[in-house]
């Protein structure tokens, strides 16, 4: 028998009881909606992150001190101090797979402009920077070389810094402000970054030089981070090897003792915050699935309830021709139709629903085409393995008691 | 129940040749419906051979019997047995969904021509609730013709019907059997109605008591005509 004509003899059985199908379809249509919409809202949240974390730049590789032994002793991380202008030369002259560096040292501090003042942080850095972290100026110009040479004091703002301590209408370039009562000649603003995924405002903080930092306001030689951007993507980790193999020989460790640093990259970092968001997805997911399978248990349901009440027609159907295996399709495809439909309806709901959820809560969401195509095969599943056994038990039907049945 | 075995039918015999109009007469218990069922192939005889058309029915499987019903036989049923909310052309086609021999333009053109042999052409649209239980009765009637089957089987036929379309119905499987030569096996327990056929067969408690042509058969036309035209409608 060929297949389209089944199909047509089911979609004539189902139109005969459209109020039914649809409401069997129900249950398939929530749950398939449920799956797209939630796995949207979690792909949403992890994607926003992994573009939050990668817009700090995302070939840039951390350097930090790690915890070390001295003398016996181990210290924590935060006490430790290892990296030194040496390790940046030394970075700068064998580095081969990444080519920007920037070390950094950091001052928490008071900044003050004329009658109004504001606590923020005094990073200090190389030129390189603005390009590792992806962070273009939108005002004046950046530092050069030469000012990190002489320890120029010299600055860049952020816009939050600025909404401090300047009234609004006032141009910040050219302004002289005095951070921990050493005056800093403004000569750029940063561009606008916001928040970072960690909720921190990336926006109030003030760059400068990182030898002015050392030698005017921390009084150190060592650095709290070192950053080096990688050349491209796909050689982070060679880059992440390369540093490591250059810190080793620039700190003399011997090949037995453990590294004073810690490199970590952003992809890392993505990771970290994206199993977050998966293991949101996998909980949301595994919901909807269950209203899944009590739609399916909807389909089988009245599935039966349809062979009971369709009893005569199977006879007849039997008396006219129809073999077991006619009978059996006939319900089965009738199952699949309605999984199938309910589907494709409950994808478009889903799609609708995400969007919605974005327009109005404005959460970020994202409909991946893989689990569109999951609750498709989920459905299809649904119906065959919840239409089976009805439409088993109407093809086992003897024709002569389904005839006579009342 | 259980291991006690019923014999409906013990050793019937008896042949029904091409272009026959049989009625198989008895009182309920007598074994019609089991010889109905086994002449319908829904049924295999436990013991003796049923030939079909040549066909030993007794060794065939489930699938071969459903293909042979389909080709060969033609159940027209008392309470009609079409599908609700289904148009009568639909209805006439539906034997031939379970025939892989035709495209669906040849279906249409076959179920067409069977409703015009029952004289419903105009008809073709109607649902079942839309027609009258004689107009009811045509449309199965068609459905039963549409295969071309070698055999028409008529289960109670007109039981449902009252009278005149009783007649009506009979004067219809008459003109079959006549113009057309079509094979006619008519179960019922109404002498009124196997007086229209050419042959009874009498069964009683699963033996054939009577098996004779009958001698003054009627003609359901003319009974028909000599009806007293009712006021009712």
């Amino acid at each position: 028998m060929k297949i389209f004509i089944l199909i047509r003899i089911a979609l004539k059985a189902l139109q005969r009881n459209k109020l039914r199908a649809f409401l069997t379809m129900l249950g398939i249509i929530i749950g398939v909606a449920a799956v797209i919409a939630m796995v949207a809202i979690g792909q949403g949240s992890k994607k926003s992150i992994q573009d939050q974390l990668s817009s700090m730049g995302s070939n840039m590789i951390t350097i930090r001190p790690n915890s070390n032994v001295t003398a016996g002793v181990r210290l924590d991380a935060t006490t430790v101090q290892t990296l030194t202008i040496a390790d940046v030369k030394a970075l700068e002259k064998e580095g081969q797979y990444f080519d920007k560096i920037s070390p950094a040292e950091t001052s928490k501090g008071q900044v003050i402009n004329g009658s109004l003042n504001w606590s923020t942080t005094m990073q200090g850095v190389s030129p390189d920077f603005l390009d590792i972290r992806n962070w273009p100026i939108r005002d004046g110009v950046v530092f050069t070389q030469t000012d990190v040479n002489s320890a120029a004091k010299v600055c860049l703002l952020g816009q939050t810094v600025i909404n401090n301590i300047f009234s609004p209408g006032e141009d910040p370039v050219g302004a002289t402000v005095r951070f921990n009562k050493i005056p800093f000649r403004v000569i750029g603003i940063l561009a606008v970054k916001g928040e970072n995924a960690f909720g921190q405002d990336q926006d109030d903080i003030i760059l400068a030089p990182y030898t002015s930092v050392q030698e005017r306001i921390t009084a150190s030689i060592y650095f709290q981070n070192i950053y080096v951007s990688a050349k491209n993507e796909s050689l982070t980790d060679s880059a992440t090897n390369e540093v490591s193999r250059i810190l080793r020989a620039s700190h003399r460790l011997k090949p037995t003792d453990i590294d004073d640093f810690a490199v970590r990259t952003q992809e890392e970092l993505i990771n970290t915050f994206s199993s977050t968001s998966q293991l949101l997805t996998v909980l949301l997911t595994a919901i909807a699935g269950i209203s899944l399978i009590v739609g399916g248990i909807g389909i089988m349901n009245i599935m039966y309830v349809s062979v009971t009440e369709r009893t005569r027609e199977i006879g007849l159907r039997m008396s006219i021709g129809a073999r077991g295996i006619d009978i059996l399709m006939q319900f089965l495809i009738e199952a699949i139709l309605i999984s199938i439909t309910g589907g494709v309806i409950g994808v478009l709901l889903g799609i609708t629903a995400s969007k919605l959820v974005s327009a109005f809560l404005h959460w970020p969401t994202l409909v991946s085409e893989s689990s569109i195509a999951l609750s498709f095969l989920v459905c299809a599943f649904t119906g065959v393995f919840f239409g089976y056994y009805p439409a088993q038990k109407a093809s086992r039907l003897d024709p002569i008691d389904a005839l006579r049945y009342e | 129940m259980g291991t006690e075995t019923v014999r409906a039918l013990k050793g019937i015999s008896f042949d029904v040749e091409a272009g026959e109009f049989v009625t198989i007469m008895g009182s309920s218990g007598s074994g019609k419906t089991t010889l109905l069922n086994t002449l319908g192939c829904l049924d295999r005889p436990t013991d003796g051979t049923y030939l079909l058309d040549g066909v030993n029915v007794g060794t065939l499987s489930r699938n071969e019997l459903a293909k042979l019903r389909n080709l060969k036989i033609g159940f027209v049923f008392q309470a009609y047995n079409l599908l609700p909310r289904t148009s009568a052309l639909e209805n006439v086609e539906l034997p031939l969904f379970y025939n892989t021999a035709f495209s669906s333009n040849q279906r249409k053109e076959k179920a067409l021509q069977a409703l015009e042999a029952v004289k419903l052409a105009d008809r073709l649209d109607h649902t079942p609730n839309q027609l009258s239980g004689g107009q009811q009765q045509r449309v199965a009637i068609a459905r039963a013709l549409v295969n071309e089957p070698v055999m028409i089987l008529a289960d109670e036929a007109t039981g449902n019907l009252d009278t005149r379309t009783s007649f009506e119905i009979m004067a219809l499987m008459q003109e079959l059997n006549q113009n057309q030569g079509k094979t006619i096996v008519f179960v019922t327990h109404e002498p009124d109605i196997a007086s229209f056929s050419s042959r009874t067969i009498m069964l009683r408690d699963g033996k054939v008591i009577r098996d004779k042509p009958n001698d003054n058969k009627r003609f359901a036309k003319e009974v028909l005509a000599s009806l007293p035209i009712s006021d009712d409608y």
